[in-house]
């Protein structure tokens, strides 16, 4: 589905990420964990092109992407990214975020694009919510509302960064529930989290990253029952 | 509102022309400016007070309205942006759509500001014998002896129209609040 080979980036002097391969298959659920700063927000962001990488490979479905020739905007609609931080447009209702794109990127009519936006504002289980403003949101209900957001365009790939990260505790389990959903119906996703129990049941495969570089890869009962790296284990026992 | 963009994009030349267009309105008082509309350009074109009123003052106003919209569009937050084009939106789209909206909503406050500065900037153009509020005051106040009575009622009546601008002005923004409700 997706596959990089080699990718490096930085960010003046700093090396951020160094010769990254990895390897995403249809359906495959990844979790990448490691400490802050070592890279992980900096690979999702390449791979939907808000940075570009300076040197490697990105393959899409078969293609090589070239960020300097190709449309970008178009390798984007296929490639959603969650963030950290929502970023739902404030001026916008929860319905009217999640249609947005489709009348004015996908070009949909307005009617169709509202009735897809309310079937997939009540799979995220907010139908009720759908006319409120995101000021008026609870932040677990914001991020769900991003989800409906990039799921409205039907990606290949989901990018989630930290999605539960400025949440407060008791609103985590909701993104989860509706993010384990996701993975329940194929969804294939790249999730950055530091949710361990998340990524446990979830995980087909967990990434570990250090200093830029992936340290270490596995199944999630390899890298959490038996981890091989010392730093994997460090990492692990500040966490769990 | 060009400006605007000639100043944020990425584009040197385009950067440069409106760098320089700041400099000079902002580095230079109005009342040279309109001096030079009316009587320093006769050779190449013959303005009537009128228009070299409006050209200069449009020309003074803009330099400081693009200065106000330059501000609220950087203000709003960078994951905005980021947002809008990870759905597939071109730049220009998100811009319209996402940026623009929230940035003008923000403007509001400066931009009155900004209008009211102009309105009673506006007085200077009776130097080039445009009679306006503040021209007409002095001819009154000339011609009737009657200075001070006079200069206080032309004050007056650019209190009543700051002060009605400023109620206008208010509404605008509780309505677009309204919108959001905090």
């Amino acid at each position: 589905m997706m596959k990089i080979k080699k990718l490096n980036k930085f960010f003046g002097e700093l090396h951020v990420l160094k010769d990254i391969d990895l390897e995403i298959k249809r359906g495959e659920v990844i979790v990448i964990i490691g400490a802050s700063g070592c890279g992980k927000s900096t690979l999702l962001r390449c791979l939907n092109f808000l940075e570009i990488f300076d040197s490697g490979e990105i393959w899409i479905k078969g293609e090589k992407i070239d960020p300097k020739k190709d449309n970008l905007n178009k390798v984007r609609e296929n490639v959603g990214m969650v963030f950290q931080r929502f970023n739902l447009f404030p001026h916008k209702t929860a319905i009217e975020n999640v249609a947005e794109a489709l009348i004015h990127v996908k070009k949909y009519e307005k009617e169709e694009a509202f009735k897809i936006a309310k079937k997939l504002l009540e799979k995220v289980k907010l139908l009720e919510r759908a006319n409120n403003y995101p000021s008026q949101l609870s932040g677990g209900e914001m991020q769900r509302v991003a989800i409906a957001r990039v799921l409205a365009m039907k990606p290949d790939i989901m990018l989630i960064d930290e999605p539960t990260s400025s949440l407060d505790p008791e609103l985590i389990d909701e993104v989860l529930q509706t993010m384990k959903s996701l993975a329940n119906e194929g969804v294939t996703m790249l999730v950055v989290t530091h949710e361990m129990g998340f990524a446990r049941e979830m995980a087909d495969r967990v990434i570990v990253m250090d200093g830029g570089k992936i340290i270490e890869e596995g199944s999630p009962d390899e890298i959490f029952d038996r981890p091989e790296k010392e730093r994997t284990r460090e990492f692990l026992s500040k966490i769990l | 509102m060009i400006c605007n963009f000639f100043r944020l994009s990425k584009n040197k030349i385009l950067n440069y022309i409106t760098y320089i267009y700041l400099a000079v309105i902002r580095g230079t008082p109005l009342i040279v400016q309109i001096f030079i509309f009316y009587y320093g350009i006769v050779n190449i074109i013959v303005l009537s007070p009128f228009w070299a009123g409006v050209a200069a003052l449009s020309i003074h106003n803009g330099a400081y309205i693009t200065e106000i919209f330059r501000g609220a569009i950087q203000s709003i937050d960078r994951g905005q942006m980021e947002a809008a084009r990870s759905l597939g939106m071109t730049y220009f789209l998100a811009m319209r759509r996402i940026i623009l909206p929230q940035a003008f909503k923000r403007s509001i406050p400066p931009l009155g500001n900004q209008f009211i500065i102009g309105l009673k900037d506006s007085s200077l153009v009776a130097y080039v014998t445009l009679m306006d509020l503040w021209g007409t005051g002095m001819n009154i106040a000339y011609n009737s002896f009657k200075v001070l009575e006079t200069y206080i009622v032309v004050g007056l009546y650019y209190l009543v129209l700051v002060l009605f601008f400023s109620y206008f002005v208010n509404k605008v923004e509780k309505k677009l609040e309204v919108d959001i409700k905090k």
